[in-house]
């Protein structure tokens, strides 16, 4: 190919993904306050739109025309790069998700390793924000954010291994195709539950929103923020949770099985989606948060011996069967 | 070389960040500061700062006739107008030897335990605030609205009520009162177990509660701590029971007590309270006598010289009025005790050695209200 073709080719691309991110996300906060609406006896927005379905929309819209605020004493270019290198990895994440068999932007033979491998960079935009606004409570919830995606990070790649050993590949086509006899939810029952609540905490949701905890630090990393880059950390923490709820929908509900056809394919992939994140709405709509010192022990005393152990018998399985295959 | 060296180090004063938390921070209640000295996630030193919401109501008293002041009792601890205001008027009737007849008595035990549960329940929305579930809140001030639908019907007022009058009540109750409040009565204990499934047992609450802020005994005589956070240490001190006002003594209920003295022994006691008053509210309204609704007062309030101290049982503790009277139609001093004060005290000793998240938690237990603590 011409090397312009393939240029408007990746910016084609990056257009339809950052559309569809948007789009993603302001759907998502709609859905996040109509749910928790109903689930607290509210009704949620209801003026703009049928269900005040573009409330959000005109949030965005004026958060965008707030002005700009940069405190003084800030640490300047970290402080404004912070929000746009939140969207860094979820941009490129969803380079990599396929959304039925042929859908998928890039496909290269480690997407799942790749995957993972980016999701671990949002850290550094909480850390910079918490540290570049010089303020006390950013500090604590930037200091906050790193501990816990660091602590949660390696359960949460350890249970996923076990979908690896199972499907033989790391590449995410692969393994949805390997699961069109049974999801991986079924023998990997203790996997999907590590990875779910461990990508919950690695994205900061409730129960483990120390980062940005109300009532203890106000806001947490972002509360020096206002305006559109206060947009972008809003926008970014919904983008994440669908991309962990897209992962977990590939590796342990089949992806877009039973389907094969892109449209259904497409479509069911979705549903599935959702449903995983109104389960992570319905968490978090009731559910306090847990503490720093018992959130960190759950997370080495708990998640991590309970995802090795699930790692080696999947592995003794997976051998068994393998030999008992092969003679 | 070396260990020298270490024994520098070990001379250096350790730097601690100090963190200011309010007077507008969203947990603490109002406009109350406290600095803290925090090293890392642990809180080394505490320093309550109060006063943002001085209002001198205490020397406004002065400049007022009683009949006057009684409004601004309202605004002391405005969770629990009512029992501010029972407390008043047994001061000033209590130095006037007025006595009030037992229908004033009844409806004024039925509408002080009304807003005590009122006040319960926002100290249950705020606890699963405190703790970062948001959908407690809603539910508890679900709650509340009934009640101060009830309460509107019978004062007209919400918050500020102004209906306990010196000799009595304002008004008496209205026709369909009886059949509102069985209504209410009815729903009650089922909503509150669903509230309390929500909240009570979830594991992660309990955790979080469970064994923080511990106080001991002596620590809460010798701050003079009352109310829930004292019973919660395991001692069985209510006015209601010991000192009963008000016709108290008729009804038949429960003093609840913790054990460990810690935030979930408080928070439960509260819970358990509010069946109590439930139970008490059943009671007065089932056997509500018949008669006037206000003894006879002169229009101008003159009582005769001499000082007392007049206490009763409010949502958050002992409320207590201390009156100086010389004769005139205003008082001539008038000291307000109230629980919210001596509670936050304790904070300098008793947030020491936590967490931030769970000073917060610690805080909220004391169900502290500003205006009460401030005046």
């Amino acid at each position: 190919m011409v090397w312009y073709v393939e240029l408007g080719w990746a910016l084609l691309k990056l257009v339809i993904a950052v559309m569809f991110i948007f789009i993603t996300a302001l759907i998502l906060i709609w859905m996040l306050r109509k749910q928790m609406g109903h689930m607290q006896y509210r009704r949620g927005p209801r003026h703009h739109g049928p269900h005040g379905i573009f409330q959000t929309v005109f949030d965005a819209i004026k958060l965008l025309g707030k002005e700009d605020i940069i405190p003084a004493e800030a640490d300047r270019w970290p402080f404004i790069w912070a929000p746009i290198i939140i969207f860094i990895p979820s941009l490129t994440i969803f380079a990599f998700l396929p959304f039925a068999e042929k859908i998928v932007a890039t496909n290269i033979e480690i997407s799942l390793f790749f995957v993972l491998a980016i999701m671990g960079l949002s850290i550094l935009s909480l850390v910079m924000a918490g540290w570049s606004s010089n303020n006390k409570y950013a500090l604590l919830g930037g200091l906050r954010s790193a501990a816990q995606m660091m602590s949660y990070e390696i359960p949460m790649i350890i249970s996923v291994m076990g979908v690896v050993m199972m499907a033989g590949s790391m590449n995410f086509t692969q393994i949805v195709q390997a699961q069109q006899h049974m999801w991986y939810i079924v023998p990997q029952v203790v996997g999907f539950f590590i990875f779910f609540t461990a990508s919950l905490a690695e994205i900061n949701s409730t129960p483990f929103d120390m980062p940005e905890a109300e009532s203890e630090i106000v806001s947490g990393f972002n509360i020096e923020y206002s305006g559109f880059r206060f947009a972008a950390f809003f926008l970014a923490e919904f983008v994440n949770l669908f991309i962990i709820c897209a992962l977990a929908t590939l590796l342990f509900l089949g992806g877009w099985q039973p389907f094969t056809n892109p449209v259904y394919g497409t479509v069911i992939f979705l549903v599935k989606t959702y449903v995983l994140i109104f389960i992570a709405f319905w968490i978090r709509s009731t559910f306090p948060r847990f503490r720093i010192d018992q959130f960190m022990d759950f997370g080495w005393k708990v998640l991590l011996p309970l995802s090795l152990v699930n790692l080696f018998i999947t592995g003794i399985i997976v051998l068994v069967v393998d030999k008992a295959g092969g003679a | 070389m070396f260990e020298e060296n270490e024994l520098v180090l070990e001379d250096l004063p350790k730097d601690y960040m100090e963190v200011n938390f309010g007077p507008h921070h969203p947990s603490t209640h109002g406009v109350f500061r406290f600095v803290a000295k925090v090293d890392g996630e642990r809180l080394v030193e505490v320093e309550p700062v109060i006063g943002y919401l001085h209002r001198g109501i205490e020397k406004i008293a002065e400049n007022r006739t009683y009949v006057q002041f009684k409004p601004l009792v309202d605004r002391l601890d405005y969770t629990g107008a009512l029992n501010n205001e029972l407390c008043y008027c047994l001061t000033v009737e209590k130095l006037m030897e007025i006595e009030v007849p037992p229908r004033a008595q009844a409806i004024r035990v039925i509408c002080a335990e009304l807003n005590r549960i009122a006040g319960h329940l926002i100290f249950f929305g705020a606890m699963g605030l405190e703790v970062g579930a948001f959908t407690p809140l809603l539910f508890g001030f679900l709650d509340r609205e009934y009640i101060l639908n009830i309460l509107e019907t019978v004062a007209g007022g919400r918050l500020t009520f102004n209906y306990f009058t010196i000799g009595g009540v304002r008004q008496d109750f209205p026709s369909d009162f009886k059949q509102k409040m069985d209504d209410f009565l009815k729903v009650f204990p089922v909503k509150l177990k669903r509230y309390e499934e929500l909240l009570t047992g979830n594991e992660i609450f309990v955790n979080r509660l469970k064994n923080i802020g511990v106080l001991k005994k002596e620590d809460l005589f010798n701050w003079g701590a009352s109310g829930p956070t004292l019973r919660g240490s395991g001692v069985k001190f209510d006015i209601r029971k010991v000192e009963p006002y008000s016709g108290y003594e008729k009804y038949d209920f429960e003093i609840p007590v913790g054990k460990n003295g810690d935030v979930y022994d408080r928070y439960i006691i509260r819970m358990e309270e509010m069946r109590q008053s439930a139970r008490i509210i059943a009671q007065a309204a089932d056997s509500l006598p018949g008669g006037e609704h206000t003894a006879k007062v002169p229009r101008v309030l003159k009582p005769p010289e001499g000082e007392l101290y007049v206490r009763n049982e409010g949502t958050k503790g002992e409320i207590g009025f201390y009156l100086v009277s010389r004769g005139e139609k205003n008082p001539y001093r008038l000291k307000i005790r109230t629980p919210s004060f001596s509670h936050l005290n304790m904070l300098s000793f008793a947030l020491n050695g936590n967490y931030i998240a769970d000073a917060i938690v610690i805080l909220g237990s004391f169900d502290t209200v500003m205006g009460s603590c401030d005046r």
